[in-house]
């Protein structure tokens, strides 16, 4: 297989079409002209890009090792937090109380100094490689205490909802340092540059957009190889894969490793273009929600994945303006739609309809 | 000053004894019309002193007006500031003169005022009315009587309670009357001796009054050094009482919420643990039940409110047969088509679990609505200062213990409990047997819905009724199936109670969320170890 | 209708972007000034906020029916940001810059508003706040309705300890894991150190959102307060939690007169949901009650409920909050003659307007009404007889004396001062 097929081309192509088209209509082209992209829609689109990486992390590990997180979210929310925590030292002596190193929220518990996990998070060198780091770690002490005592399927998803509930919780808490329910917000700049620049905005637009690419092929390469077929011989038949002298436990180890850590990217990503990041991201609805855009999308499909979460994250913003106290019956009636009439997905169920299709021509012609 | 006081206060019971003793109410009747003046005004104080006034009074209509005052039903009329005691209804009044002791036909609320009492007024009023009812000839109210003046523990009672001991022959009465005396001779007017021996007989009491008096005079480094010292003691003897008592309290509190799990799981245990659908919709089908539970009351008080004590027995099924309904409507539209694919349930379910919250919410309105208890399930028997067992409580474990038994029953007696383990066991075999394997399903479905239907109709006495109320018991009623292992019903039960009585025990200690999450990485981490639960079954679920 | 003609005008400007050409929105006609409603209405929000948003509408349709304002219909602009924090921020955008909304009421949550803030202060709009809230901030695009700490928890603290509130000498504060509770109890910490108390005498106690167990808790409460002097419980629990609560206190026998509990979270509203027979004599403090009697609020309450068609439903203080917020900013742009945010900001200090309660409330310069506190007993019919009430208006203070970093700021957004926390004027 290679790595990229036809499919992944006008994945890609689009995707760079898309983004660059829209950070340039909105730089270039002044307010109000016909094609002019407005701000929000800048960040609309930037939001739903890290969606539709932290979908294709999803994708990975259920789409191609079989396992059904539903903990997603945490991973997503600890790269955010990550990120979170650089912003809030990034603000510095702008805080409402001026503090020089304590943020808000710190100086009105009465805190006199800067838990130890707080120290570092003011380099960006140190930050953004947590990003990585602390999702990463998680998922690999989850897995390796999960994956090696083999438990799989529904317990599995069980557990890792129990995980992120248990964040959940933990985060929620002010004694924890994270700022509780509010989270941490009122970033003022990432690298020096205002966060409220519109050329940040179109920056932190592309950014996610190679974010995305970068993932994308990170996953193909991780998938279409012989580390991929293992994966995939995991999925359908562990014992088998175990009998033939591989550790599946190892696979699926690595390969929930690097998917928490596309979680965490997106989530670093995320933060800076919304403005917050709270303990709601870790709730397990949250994280059931993930799992729905990849089922909209397609199953094992990658680009499917992206897809669903950018189709089910636009219905979501387009249809709590414009139908405010009737969207959850859509979008309900959706998710049950989409399991029981197209099973495998959008971009799952292309393929057999375009063999239907190619089929049918062929018999009559 | 504090003598002064008691001597006024002495003067003030020996004048109400005296009037208790004057033939008729006719002569007292001028002092009680002055006293019920002040009631009217507007100020509280002085309304306080109409209270106290009243109760010296010893008219026969002081204890019926204070009692309505207390229960916010004493009104004055707005031009002639008469006092009445009313019964509302709607927008007219029927009204009782309270001293002349006959119906004084009706008027319209709007020429009425309600007598206003705050916390301090009930106070007073329940002292007064304590005091006055020291020598009622019911036993139950000198019971109670006795028991509120213990709270007030004021000197100036002190001969009226000596004179209620003397002439008092029922012995529940009179052990809480010295008690009540033993509260008032601790205080700092009395001589050591005797608060010694009042120390002593309070060490012996559960009340939390007790505790509090006693804690008063230990507190008091003024006090002499001896009586501080038995009253030291005397507390010790309460503090290691409550000890045990609160270790008691930690496994009470800890079986009742694990049967809170208990009765949110059973349902899951079913459709989950037998079927192998993760209904991510059970929790809705709870708020089904707790919202049928609503109807029925509204039904009760609009039809029959003299009956609103038997609601929550007809809401019981009514809770089963709603959400089995709705249950076996889910089975049939979108659940028998995913059978062997437990994840998409869970989408699927999802979706539905979403649709279902914002129907209840658009046909019932997002705020809260109000469940009744009934009288039978309110109150609590009290252990010790602070350690109370409620009755609510108690009818939930037994309620939940019930449920777990009937549904086993139902699994192990009944044709359909046969047909239904057949079809878990080996479903094309059951099915040559000539089983309708398709609505086993149906009302194994079903049976599972209505169960936490059941839950609901529970869960409506101690939580919300609103839209959100499934959301709060999902995540834990599936930490409950996987801890006590998928599809055995006993492993429900251990797990749900374990959880339960784990979690009262480590909550003093961590605070409400820490044991919670100590909780939930336990059992993260139990599961690693045994990752078929505590007790493993074979059968469906197990190849999940 | 109103909301459907802007659901359709919503549905061909969101079709505009489905294609990936990007054409702005044309301009919309400006025969209406849009006003933005962004209160949850689904999730674990919905529960309170959904009333506000109905109380909008209502207030809205009012003043259509009166000519509208400045010549324009009024245009209500409904979204639903469904209690989903960065949600909130999306919307908040969406309603600035897509819908050109002239003002924004709406949020709950503390966490909610901080999420919109930075979205209001960079688009330079309005927002009008209705809730009781920790106070500590003073957004210049931001007017804060509701009561800050020192309109509701102090007063109410200081009830407590007076005579006619029972003397109380020992606090309970039990509250939500969140930012207002923890803020509130620690201005009361401050505040009973000041009277006195000492740390011995409090009783601090968090719990997670939603918590429904509080057997542990109140049996806690319970041993705390009979340990010889007068104790009296402090709540800022919220929403959902207050119904078990209750609920577990009534069943525990807890009475009003022995061991009472001040709530500041716990309105008519939330009082629906629980038989309230074994809770008279509970409090609650607020800056208007649905009992008050003045001819003002029976005409909001029977407006109210012929606008909602339910006889049963009860007003409550943020709709109050609401009601002044709305009444001072159509005066302020009657006043200011557009509904150009500086303008309008510029015309609110000083706005009076009469509230629901026969007292004049008036919008300061640090955004903050002055209104007087009202302190409530709980009744057997779920309403609240005012027991207590301050003698004239309090001034809502934004940075909380008894907090040292916050007292030396200062919040005043007129000349010179222009700051929202400063520790000297601007210019």
């Amino acid at each position: 297989m290679r790595l990229l097929d036809l499919k992944g081309r006008i994945f890609l192509a689009a995707l760079a079409v898309l983004a660059a088209g829209a950070a340039l209509l909105n730089l270039v082209l002044p307010e109000g002209a016909v094609l002019h992209v407005p701000n929000y829609m800048v960040g609309l689109i930037g939001k739903y890009l890290c969606f539709a990486l932290l979908a294709l992390s999803v994708d990975l590990v259920w789409g191609f090792a079989g396992i059904l997180s539903l903990g997603h979210g945490a991973f997503f929310a600890l790269g955010g937090y990550a990120m979170g925590m650089h912003l809030m030292r990034q603000i510095g002596e702008r805080g409402v109380y001026g503090h020089p190193e304590l943020p808000d929220f710190m100086v009105f518990l009465d805190w006199k100094e800067l838990p130890w996990y707080w120290h570092g998070f003011d380099s960006a060198w140190f930050a953004l490689p947590m990003c990585l780091a602390v999702p990463g770690a998680l998922a690999f002490l989850f897995g390796w205490l999960t994956f090696r005592s083999r438990v799989t399927g529904v317990y599995l998803s069980i557990i890792s909802q129990a995980m992120t509930f248990a964040l959940m919780l933990a985060f929620f808490r002010n004694d924890m340092g994270f700022g509780g329910n509010n989270g941490l917000t009122d970033f003022k700049d990432l690298f020096g540059l205002d966060l409220k620049d519109a050329g940040m905005r179109a920056g932190l637009l592309l950014a996610s957009a190679a974010a995305l690419a970068g993932g994308y092929l990170l996953c193909r390469w991780m998938t279409v190889g012989k580390f991929g077929r293992v994966l995939v011989a995991v999925r359908d038949a562990e014992q088998r894969t175990r009998f033939l002298g591989y550790r599946p436990e190892h696979y699926k180890i690595l390969a929930f490793t690097v998917s928490a850590m596309m979680a965490g990217v997106a989530g670093a990503l995320y933060v800076p273009q919304v403005g917050i990041i709270n303990p709601g991201e870790f709730s397990p609805a949250n994280s059931i929600e993930i799992v729905i855009w990849v089922a909209v999308g397609g199953r094992g499909t990658l680009v499917g994945a992206a897809l669903g979460a950018v189709l089910v994250n636009y219905a979501k913003s387009f249809l709590t303006g414009a139908a405010p106290e009737m969207w959850l019956f859509v979008l309900g009636g959706l998710f049950v739609a989409v399991t029981l009439f197209i099973p495998r997905g959008i971009l799952g169920e292309i393929p057999g309809l375009w063999a239907r299709w190619r089929d049918g021509r062929g018999h009559h012609g | 000053m504090a003598v002064r006081n008691a001597i006024f206060r002495l003067v003030l019971v020996l004048f109400a004894a005296g009037a208790c003793l004057a033939p008729g109410g006719g002569s007292a009747s001028e002092g009680i019309d002055a006293a019920l003046v002040l009631l009217a005004e507007k100020s509280a104080r002085k309304r306080q002193a109409g209270v106290e006034a009243l109760a010296a009074s010893g008219h026969p209509a002081a204890a019926p007006i204070l009692s309505a005052m207390v229960d916010g039903k004493l009104y004055y009329r707005k031009d002639d500031k008469r006092l009445f005691v009313v019964a509302k209804r709607g927008r007219e009044f029927d009204l009782f003169d309270p001293v002349a002791g006959e119906q004084a036909g009706t008027a319209p609320s709007k020429s009425l005022k309600k007598v206003k009492v705050n916390n301090r007024l009930r106070r007073a009023i329940r002292k007064a009315l304590a005091g006055l009812n020291l020598t009622h000839a019911d036993r139950g109210l000198r019971l109670e009587a006795a028991a509120g003046l213990l709270k007030s523990a004021d000197p100036g009672l002190r001969p009226a309670l000596a004179a209620a001991l003397e002439s008092e022959a029922d012995g529940d009465v009179r052990a809480a009357v010295e008690l009540a005396l033993a509260a008032v001779d601790i205080g700092p007017d009395s001589a050591p001796p005797a608060r010694i021996a009042a120390a002593k007989r309070l060490g012996a009491s559960e009340s939390p009054e007790a505790r509090a008096l006693l804690g008063r005079v230990v507190g008091d480094a003024k006090t002499d050094a001896a009586v501080r010292e038995a009253a030291r003691a005397a507390l010790q003897q309460i503090e290691d009482r409550l000890e045990l008592y609160r270790q008691f309290g930690a496994v009470f509190q800890g079986i009742s919420l694990g049967s809170v799990l208990l009765l949110a799981a059973v349902g899951l245990a079913i459709t989950f643990g037998v079927m192998g659908v993760i209904n991510m919709a059970h929790g809705e089908m709870v708020m089904v039940g707790a919202y049928a539970t609503f109807v029925v009351q509204e039904l009760f008080r609009t039809f029959a409110p003299e009956f609103f004590g038997l609601s929550l027995a007809v809401a019981v099924p009514a809770a089963f047969l709603a959400a089995a309904a709705l249950g076996v409507g889910l089975e049939r539209s979108v659940i028998r088509w995913l059978y062997g694919r437990p994840l998409e349930t869970l989408l699927a379910t999802w979706g539905v679990s979403l649709v279902l919250r914002q129907a209840v919410r658009t046909i019932f309105g997002p705020t809260n609505r109000e469940v009744g208890s009934p009288e039978w399930m309110s109150g609590a028997m009290e252990l010790a200062g602070g350690v109370a067992i409620t009755y609510n409580r108690i009818w939930i474990i037994l309620f939940s213990l019930a449920v777990l038994a009937a549904v086993m029953a139902v699994i192990r007696y009944t044709a359909f409990g046969l047909e239904m383990r057949a079809v878990t066991q080996n479903r094309p075999m059951a099915n040559a047997m000539g089983i309708r394997s398709r609505k086993v399903d149906s009302m194994t479905f079903a049976l599972g819905s209505g169960v936490a239907g059941m839950a609901g109709v529970a869960l409506s006495q101690i939580d919300n009724v609103s839209p959100n109320l499934g959301q709060a018991y999902i995540v834990d009623s599936f930490m409950v199936i996987v801890f006590g292992g998928v599809g055995n019903l006993w492993g429900v039960l251990v797990g749900a109670m374990s959880l339960g009585v784990v979690n009262k025990f480590i909550e003093p200690f961590s605070g409400a969320v820490l044991g919670k999450i100590v909780i939930l990485v336990a059992l993260i981490l139990f599961i690693q170890r045994r990752p078929q639960g505590l007790f493993a079954m074979r059968g469906r679920a197990a190849e999940l | 209708m109103k909301t459907m003609m802007s659901r359709f005008r919503g549905l061909a400007a969101a079709g505009l972007f489905a294609g990936a050409a990007m054409v702005s929105a044309a301009p919309a006609m400006a025969e209406t000034i849009k006003v933005g409603i962004l209160h949850s209405l689904s999730g674990t929000m919905a529960i309170s906020e959904t009333t506000l948003k109905d109380a909008m509408l209502m207030l809205i349709d009012d003043i259509n029916k009166k000519g509208g304002l400045l010549g324009k219909q009024v245009e209500p602009v409904v979204v639903d940001p469904a209690s989903d924090w960065p949600l909130f921020a999306e919307k908040a955008r969406e309603l600035i810059e897509k819908e050109k909304v002239a003002v924004v009421f709406g949020c709950w949550t503390s966490v909610s508003r901080k999420s919109v803030l930075p979205v209001f202060e960079e688009l330079n709009g309005l927002l009008f706040y209705p809730v009781q809230y920790e106070g500590e901030e003073s957004s210049r695009n931001v007017f804060y309705t509701g009561a800050a700490p020192n309109q509701q928890a102090i007063p109410a603290v200081e009830y407590l300890m007076s005579e006619d509130g029972g003397g109380a000498e020992r606090f309970a504060l039990l509250g939500t894991d969140y930012v207002y509770p923890r803020t509130t109890n620690k201005i009361l910490r401050a505040f009973l150190h000041s009277r006195g108390i000492s740390d011995d005498d409090i009783l601090e106690e968090y719990t997670p959102f939603g918590h429904s167990d509080w057997q542990t808790i109140v049996s806690k409460v319970r041993a705390f307060a009979s340990e010889g002097k007068k104790t009296a419980i402090v709540s800022t629990i919220n929403g959902d939690a207050n119904v078990p609560f209750y609920k577990e206190l009534a069943n525990q026998g807890v009475m009003a007169e022995d061991l009472p509990v001040v709530a500041f979270s716990v309105g008519e509203e939330e009082l629906a949901g629980i038989d309230t027979a074994p809770l008279v004599g509970h409090l609650a403090a607020w800056n208007y009650f649905m009992s008050v009697e003045t001819p003002e609020n029976e005409a909001f309450i029977e407006k109210w409920h012929a606008f909602i068609g339910d006889e049963d439903r009860v007003t409550n203080d943020p709709m109050e909050a609401h009601y002044i917020g709305f009444k001072m900013w159509v005066q302020a742009v009657n006043q200011a003659g557009s509904t150009d945010v500086d303008a309008v900001r510029q015309a609110m200090y000083g706005q009076t307007v009469t509230a629901l309660t026969g007292n004049t409330a008036l919008m300061n310069v640090n955004h903050h009404l002055s209104k007087p506190v009202l302190i409530g007993e709980v009744q057997d019919d779920g309403q609240f007889e005012v027991v207590w009430e301050t003698d004239g208006p309090v001034v809502g203070d934004a940075w909380s004396d008894y907090i040292p970093e916050s007292a030396k700021l200062t919040a005043d957004w007129t000349y010179p001062w222009v700051c929202g926390n400063c520790e000297k004027p601007m210019f």
